[in-house]
């Protein structure tokens, strides 16, 4: 992991250094920072950024870890961050960020009101995209075998049962379920669908409920399609069973559509499709959640260095970037054409009703840890359903006792 | 030597020694008893995402912390006795467990869980560990010399390579379709799946780690190999001795305050494993107490850590390292006395 990311953020500066101020309105005198994930749409947008040059950008996958502290320093070891509806939690509790409405009336004049984030009214970041898990399905083996899309759980399972006893791929199903973040965001996704709730008004948790108790019975349910293996499963593996053609479908991250139809990775170029996250009820929203990344400025940083570097980002999120760069992600920007890939998330977006967006709360924070850590004792057989759920509220207590949310 | 000049010498280790290892420790023996809170208040807040066309504005109850004019966050620290030692070791559900007569409950517990492995991952390495690099090392002393500086040079790879590095390459070897496991697929006419067992998970990350280490006891034995008496080994001969003989009458013996030794720091390193945890991504499965002190001190996506936790487990780890290395210091120290 840490390898990869030294890697990318290697070959990103050095891809930087080449294209530097190929086509930018501006030419960049002063250091521009940013720390980001390291995701396609952000290697997309760091490059459009570097075209105005002396930009160095840090894209890695284990940026939220080192965000809150990085943006705490002062000076700030970075002037721009890339964050989710997630990650932007600890930045704002902090007060590490600053608001950008004085910037945006600056240079924003391409920016729609859509991708103004703001916190009680004032602009704190600036999306660039959505993100959404949902279904993505080989079109030819559904339709080899006659099966309909599914849009809810139940058809999932009939759908998975019958690729299965074809034989077609080695698993019918692939899921983002590696222990720890992962699989904790898996259950959050059918917890959600299943109407679940994860904390009570006074912060004491509610996991522990009949939505908890479906949302492990049909992840349960999901696991017997799948390769054993899948607690070491993350997004990029989920990905790469699917290019290899080894499994039929999953409930994937948007952002990683466009991989599918990369012809130097994939096998299967052309033979995914998307659909809507399925229901986990009927009458509920597709179990998922939606979610966003933008870009945020330091606030421990001077005026005149936020004011260049925002100046800076403004270009990476262009529209010249957007046409160059359309298949990465669902982009907010103007200029977006939505391809087949994105039909899926934008169908789970608009669903009515519709799935929730990540509750960016501290409880969230310490609720997917408990989660993340206690779940894999139910997959792995040696816990009951009961006793998770109990573990898991057990989990989230102590830890809200000690940040000191709870009494 | 003049204490002057002996203080000379090592005044400048003693004094990084209490700066960069007894301070720290000082300083995690006192959060261990402490818990550091942010000032918290509940707000009104509204909130937007954006949907393709238009957002989505929810006003939401959100804690967040109180900041002074400064910009810090506002925290209180409070003595808690052994509070965090209670969270971390979680007595009451033990207690449920064995009150149920459900064993097993316990080692779902997570330091525990954690415990149980960690002792069984050192306790059966070691031997291993001093079994194969006796071997390798007594095997290469007997090598005719052109063969010798080869052969030492690639029983000691293992070694040089980044821990990280070493155990990724055999998890490659064996997870998902790995080469070995598509070669004992093909072999045993079955369908297998490395992680997700438990115990073959388990039993990989033990073989990494004699694999990893014994080239370290290996340069130490070879050391040791070029000081054996010859003349005892010789009349050994005269008097009819096997080579098995020799190795245990006469080699052994000689050995034995470095195989002491690097039972003493065996145990040290392994008690401490956690590149295995990262390596093999066994956190479903296995975790060892050091992954479980790191777990705990990583921020989740809201910025919260659990630094009083993490400062009790890590010292719950030192008083399990100073346990386990009582009984080869006792030995140590008698054989110093009687000798």
């Amino acid at each position: 992991m840490m390898i990869r990311n030294l890697l990318l953020a290697g070959a990103a500066t050095l891809a930087m250094a080449a294209a530097a101020q190929a086509d930018c309105a501006f030419e960049n005198a002063q250091e521009v920072t940013m720390l980001s994930a390291g995701f396609e749409a952000w290697k997309s947008v760091s490059e459009a950024m570097a075209e105005c040059g002396n930009v160095n950008a840090e894209l890695d996958q284990e940026f939220r870890q080192k965000q809150p502290a990085a943006f705490a320093a002062n000076p700030s070891l970075y002037q721009l961050g890339g964050v989710s509806n997630g990650t932007i939690t600890p930045l704002l509790a902090e007060g590490t960020i600053r608001p950008l409405d004085d910037l945006i009336a600056k240079y924003g004049e391409n920016l729609s009101p859509n991708q103004l984030i703001k916190v009680d009214g004032q602009t704190m970041a600036i999306a660039m995209m959505v993100n959404t898990q949902h279904l993505m399905y080989r079109t030819d083996i559904f339709e080899e075998l006659g099966i309909d899309v599914p849009s809810t759980y139940d058809e999932v399972l009939a759908a998975a049962a019958k690729i299965q006893e074809a034989g077609v791929v080695e698993y019918p199903v692939g899921a983002t379920m590696k222990s720890g973040w992962n699989l904790a965001q898996d259950f959050n996704n059918m917890f959600l669908g299943y109407g679940g709730s994860f904390v009570n008004a006074d912060s004491t948790p509610s996991v522990n409920t009949e939505a908890g108790m479906k949302a492990l019975e049909t992840m349960q349910a999901l696991t017997a399609y799948m390769d054993p293996e899948y607690l070491v499963s993350d997004s990029t593996y989920v990905q790469q069973q699917f290019q290899q053609g080894k499994i039929a479908m999953a409930n994937l991250w948007a952002s990683r559509g466009a991989a599918m139809d990369d012809p130097n990775e994939s096998e299967v170029v052309g033979k995914v499709g998307s659909a809507s996250a399925p229901l986990a009820m009927a009458g509920g929203a597709p179990a998922t959640t939606l979610w966003w990344d933008g870009i945020v400025v330091a606030a421990n940083i001077s005026d005149e260095e936020a004011d260049n570097a925002f100046r800076v980002a403004m270009e990476g999120l262009d529209t010249d970037m957007v046409t160059a760069n359309n298949a990465d992600a669902i982009w907010l920007v103007q200029g977006y054409q939505p391809n087949d890939m994105a039909q899926g998330a934008i169908a789970t977006a608009t669903a009515s009703p519709p799935p929730a967006a990540y509750p960016s709360t501290s409880q969230m924070g310490l609720m997917h840890t408990a989660l993340g850590n206690e779940l894999p004792a139910f997959f792995t057989g040696e816990r009951s359903a009961e006793a998770t759920l109990e573990a898991i509220e057990a989990a989230y207590t102590t830890a809200a006792q000690e940040a000191g949310i709870l009494e | 030597m003049k204490f002057r000049t002996f203080a000379m010498f090592v005044g400048p280790s003693v004094f990084l020694m209490l700066l960069f290892i007894a301070a720290p420790l000082i300083s995690v023996f006192l959060q261990s008893f402490q818990i550091t809170q942010p000032v918290l208040e509940v707000q009104e807040v509204e909130t937007c995402t954006p949907g393709f066309v238009t957002q989505t504005c929810t006003t939401e109850t959100k804690t967040v912390p109180v900041l002074d004019d400064a910009g810090n966050i506002v925290t209180t620290t409070e003595w808690v006795g052994f509070l965090s030692y209670a969270r971390v070791l979680q007595f009451d559900r033990v207690g449920e467990a064995i009150a149920a007569g459900n064993w097993g409950e316990i080692l779902t517990i997570d330091f525990w869980k954690a415990l149980r492995f960690t002792l069984t991952f050192t306790l059966v390495t070691l031997p291993f560990v001093i079994g194969v690099g006796l071997v390798i090392a007594v095997v290469v002393n007997n090598l005719t010399k052109s063969l010798k500086g080869p052969v030492i040079f690639i029983s000691l790879l293992p070694f040089i390579i980044t821990p990280v590095i070493g155990a990724l390459s055999i998890r490659w070897l064996f997870y998902g379709d790995g080469i070995v496991t598509v070669w004992l697929e093909a072999l045993m006419n079955t369908d297998l799946s490395i992680a997700a067992n438990g115990w073959a998970v388990e039993f990989l990350m033990m073989f990494y780690r004699v694999w990893h280490v014994a080239p370290f006891a290996f340069v130490i034995f070879y050391a040791g190999l070029q000081t054996v008496n010859q003349d005892t080994l010789e009349s050994a001969i005269i008097d009819g001795a096997s080579r098995w003989d020799r190795m245990r009458y006469v080699v052994i013996p000689h050995l034995m305050p470095l195989i002491v030794f690097i039972t003493l720091i065996h145990l040290m390193d392994a008690y401490r494993a956690f590149e295995e945890v990262v390596g093999f991504s066994s956190q479903a499965q296995r975790i060892t107490l050091q992954w479980l002190t790191y777990d705990f001190l990583v921020p989740d996506d809201a910025g919260n850590r659990a630094i009083s936790r993490a400062s009790a487990s890590a010292m719950l780890t030192m008083i399990g390292i100073i346990i386990i290395l009582l009984p080869p210091l006792r030995r140590t120290w008698r054989e110093h006395k009687g000798g």
